[in-house]
């Protein structure tokens, strides 16, 4: 059965990308632009997955993580995040709040689905 | 699932185009909520929205490769990151210094998307200041790196033992120990063994906990860190233990490993020492000692000249040679904290972008000489005065669009603004092609207001300058740009306390000159010593055109100006030291003492009239207000190779003392003590 990933990114160019590749490795992708959105889609359906952004205007990545962890659909689905380099920080706050894993940005396709089948069962 | 490259199939320059179109609007919100901050909203969401600009900028800006946007918005987004978590305060200066970093942003941004190469060094000097900010406040900053490539150096097989204990943490997370096995046995051959002793009775069992644990024996030829990276999502959740059972790999390969690592060392050592970054105390540490050293070293030189040289020939030699070394380590020293003025002028153009807008005038700013270097102290105090230049002649200066046509000039107004390396000191330059000063105005306010006699006669160039008197305004200088209670006597001041000067130079109709000429460097000064009674003065290298001794024919009474000195058909007015400082015993007659023709941009060529010449020697200047008072027509005070104080001459402002006939009062030695020379920084 083709997964589906729900891709959170404020910057429309990060989306892009992400859904692009991922929907050329054969999954199926939705997308939403800040943590609010992402709930919304969220009650539609059911995801394997969620890749999230952590600075978004409206609701940030950690706030939905909480949200998702602390709801009972999609609790265990494994959520990765997308941060930069520098944010060692941010990767131990995603991590408190129920991240799965994270993804360094910048990265290339290879990288993103290497990823995503580490998490993914 | 298929893990294979796209590459060929995918839509870079698609993505790209997205990207800088994003990246416009990105900006845009940077500059807007920038400007808000500015103006004193320093809420939360604002710097967030702020934060989430420059780190969508560099989000995309690593997929597409710009390195130097990446490398740039890195420290920006750090700076941002310390602020919104208040490690560093939002000073006026912090803010001052994010609009720049935006404005270059904004620049790196457009060369990206051109794919040009951006000039050498571009923006170094704010990336710097942000460091510099980050380091204040005690924040580590990493260095952005692109996408490290994973090291496969292939080692031969080893043996590790993994203990791995899942926390029932790690579950919640939806981390699911299948995968990390999986992975692991892509490493290698894999040997597993579970453990189920914890597994408590069905009844009692709680799904959503974790129970089991497992030790694995890997056999691989890949290096522990990939092991380790294995468990990377879930190591703060689990117990794990790697230890390595057999090293398979020979003592002849260590050896060579480790040699590998000592090149690879050494080449970073070499790359480091291109450039090293030191506390600013560290260095004003070293020019105090400098200075110190200066003054020994006159000391030693005076008392080694009094002696016979034919005595002590290698005395007398070696106190040369230390004379000579104790000179280049000096400048050497200076030359640290030698910037270039870039980092001031760089701010400028937005300053004119911004008011122009605001009055509805057009004008273009042309910079040069950006890397003309002066002292770190000087460029951050000339920002201030310069900022207040460059408003003032676009304020007042440059005329509105219409009002150039009707007069013939082009539509948009320019605003020069150069500095220059000038005889020991630096010169800038803040020219306008506007409207020029009024005189008839300026004139007409001064004698209004008592600053100028009814009936005094004025050249064209002390006009000018009638703008630079404290609270001078005609009634059109005061609007609300640069009527904010900031005169040009205020920047004149500033200037002056940098131990510059700044005077005026204008055509009416045809536009107006700021000239400001400022020392290399505050804390050393090229003196002349000369003696005027008992007194001992200073009078700065660079401002000394001659010196000579008059015939009394040369010396001429002028009602209203004193004594003038007709010298090859010029008239040059005679300041007499002795009646400026009231010093009862000097000589008094320049044709049995001296006179020093000293020229400086406020006022002309003057001559000093002193007793004795006693010689040539570089000083350290000590601040006259930090260890006594302010004193007119003083611009510091040093202590000689005798032990002894001298006074520095602030020679442009003698000779208005002199016509005014008040001077300033003189410490007496016992009110004025300098102890060691650690003021010399304060007083730079």
């Amino acid at each position: 059965m083709t997964k589906r990933i729900l891709a959170v990114d404020d910057s429309k160019t990060m989306r892009d990308m992400v859904s692009f590749t991922l929907k050329k490795a054969g999954f199926d992708v939705a997308e939403a632009e800040d943590g609010k959105a992402a709930l919304n889609v969220l009650t539609g359906g059911k995801f394997d997955l969620i890749i999230t952004d952590l600075n978004m205007p409206n609701m940030d990545g950690i706030s939905l993580i909480k949200s998702v962890r602390a709801g009972s659909q999609h609790r265990a689905v494994p959520i990765l995040i997308l941060t930069t380099e520098s944010d060692g920080a941010k990767k131990a706050d995603g991590k408190a709040a129920g991240a799965t894993g994270w993804l360094v940005k910048p990265f290339n396709p290879e990288q993103l689905i290497a990823t995503v089948n580490r998490v993914c069962p | 699932m298929p893990v294979t490259s796209e590459q060929e199939a995918y839509p870079v320059a698609q993505f790209r185009k997205t990207y800088f179109e994003e990246c416009a609007e990105l900006l845009d919100a940077l500059q807007s909520n920038l400007e808000l901050l500015s103006s004193g909203r320093e809420d939360e969401e604002t710097l967030h929205a702020i934060f989430r600009s420059v780190h969508s900028i560099k989000g995309g800006a690593g997929a597409f490769g710009c390195t130097d946007l990446v490398a740039f918005s890195h420290t920006f987004e750090s700076l941002l990151d310390a602020l919104r978590d208040q490690k560093v305060a939002a000073s006026q200066e912090i803010k001052q210094l994010l609009l720049r970093a935006s404005d270059a942003l904004a620049d790196i941004v457009h060369a990206a998307r051109l794919e040009q190469p951006l000039p050498p060094n571009f923006a170094a000097d704010i990336s710097v200041a942000m460091r510099d900010a980050l380091l204040g406040a005690g924040q580590a900053i990493d260095v952005a790196v692109g996408s490290v490539a994973a090291e496969t150096r292939s080692l031969s097989e080893q043996k590790y033992r993994v203990r791995f204990r899942p926390h029932t943490e790690m579950l919640r997370k939806a981390n699911e120990p299948l995968l990390l096995i999986r992975q692991l046995r892509k490493l290698g051959t894999l040997t597993i063994e579970a453990d189920s002793s914890s597994l408590p009775p069905l009844e009692a069992l709680d799904p959503e906990s974790a129970y089991l644990s497992w030790t694995f024996t890997l056999e691989t030829a890949v290096p522990r860190g990939a092991l380790q990276d294995v468990f990377e999502f879930v190591e703060d959740d689990c117990d794990l233990e790697i230890e390595l059972l057999e090293a398979a790999a020979g003592p002849a390969e260590a050896a060579a490993s480790d040699a590998g690592s000592v090149v690879a060392s050494a080449v970073a050592q070499v790359s480091v020492a291109q450039s090293i970054r030191v506390d600013v105390d560290k260095v004003d540490r070293l020019v105090n000692l400098v200075g110190e050293l200066v003054i020994s070293q006159a000391m030693l030189t005076e008392q080694g000249l009094s002696l016979p040289a034919d005595t002590y020939p290698q005395l007398i030699q070696g106190i040369e040679a230390l004379a000579q070394s104790a000179r280049e380590l000096q400048e050497s020293v200076m030359a640290i904290r030698a910037q270039p003025v870039k980092s001031v002028f760089a701010r400028m153009p937005r300053i004119v972008r911004e008011l122009a807008a605001t009055l509805g005038k057009e004008v273009r700013i042309v910079t040069s000489g950006e890397m003309t270097e002066i002292d770190k102290t000087v460029i951050e105090q000339l920002n201030d005065p310069l900022t207040h230049m460059i408003r003032n002649a676009l304020d007042h200066g440059i005329e509105p669009p219409s009002e150039r046509v009707a007069a013939g000039k082009p539509r948009q107004g320019t605003i020069l603004l150069s500095a220059a390396q000038r005889s020991g000191r630096i010169v800038i330059e803040v020219s306008d092609d506007g409207r020029g000063i009024n005189r008839e105005k300026i004139l007409a306010k001064a004698q209004a207001r008592g600053l100028v006699p009814a009936g005094a006669s004025l050249s064209e160039d002390e006009i000018d300058n009638l703008i630079f008197l404290p609270a001078f305004s005609t009634a059109e200088v005061i609007t609300s740009i640069s009527g904010r209670g900031v005169g040009m006597d205020v920047v004149k001041r500033n200037v002056q306390a940098l131990g510059g000067r700044i005077s005026v130079r204008s055509r009416f109709g045809h536009g107006s000159s700021f000239t400001l000429s400022l020392p290399l460097t505050l804390a050393v000064v090229d003196g002349m010593v000369v003696s005027v009674g008992r007194e001992t003065f200073i009078i700065p290298l660079v401002a000394i055109v001659e010196n000579l001794r008059p015939q009394t024919s040369d010396i001429h009474p002028i009602v209203g100006r004193g004594n003038v000195l007709a010298l090859r058909g010029e008239y040059l007015p005679l300041v007499y030291l002795h009646r400026v400082f009231s010093i009862g015993d000097a000589i008094g007659d320049p044709c049995r003492g001296i006179v020093i023709i000293v020229q400086s941009e406020s006022a002309g060529r003057v001559g000093i009239v002193v007793d004795e010449l006693l010689g040539q020697q570089q000083v350290v200047v000590k601040s006259l207000e930090a260890n006594y008072e302010p004193v007119d027509g003083i611009s510091g005070a040093t202590i000689l190779g005798n032990g002894r104080v001298a006074l520095i001459l602030d020679v442009a402002r003698l000779h208005e003392i002199d016509v005014r006939g008040t001077g300033g009062r003189l410490p007496s030695p016992d009110q004025f003590k300098i102890e060691t020379a650690k003021d010399i920084v304060d007083a730079a």
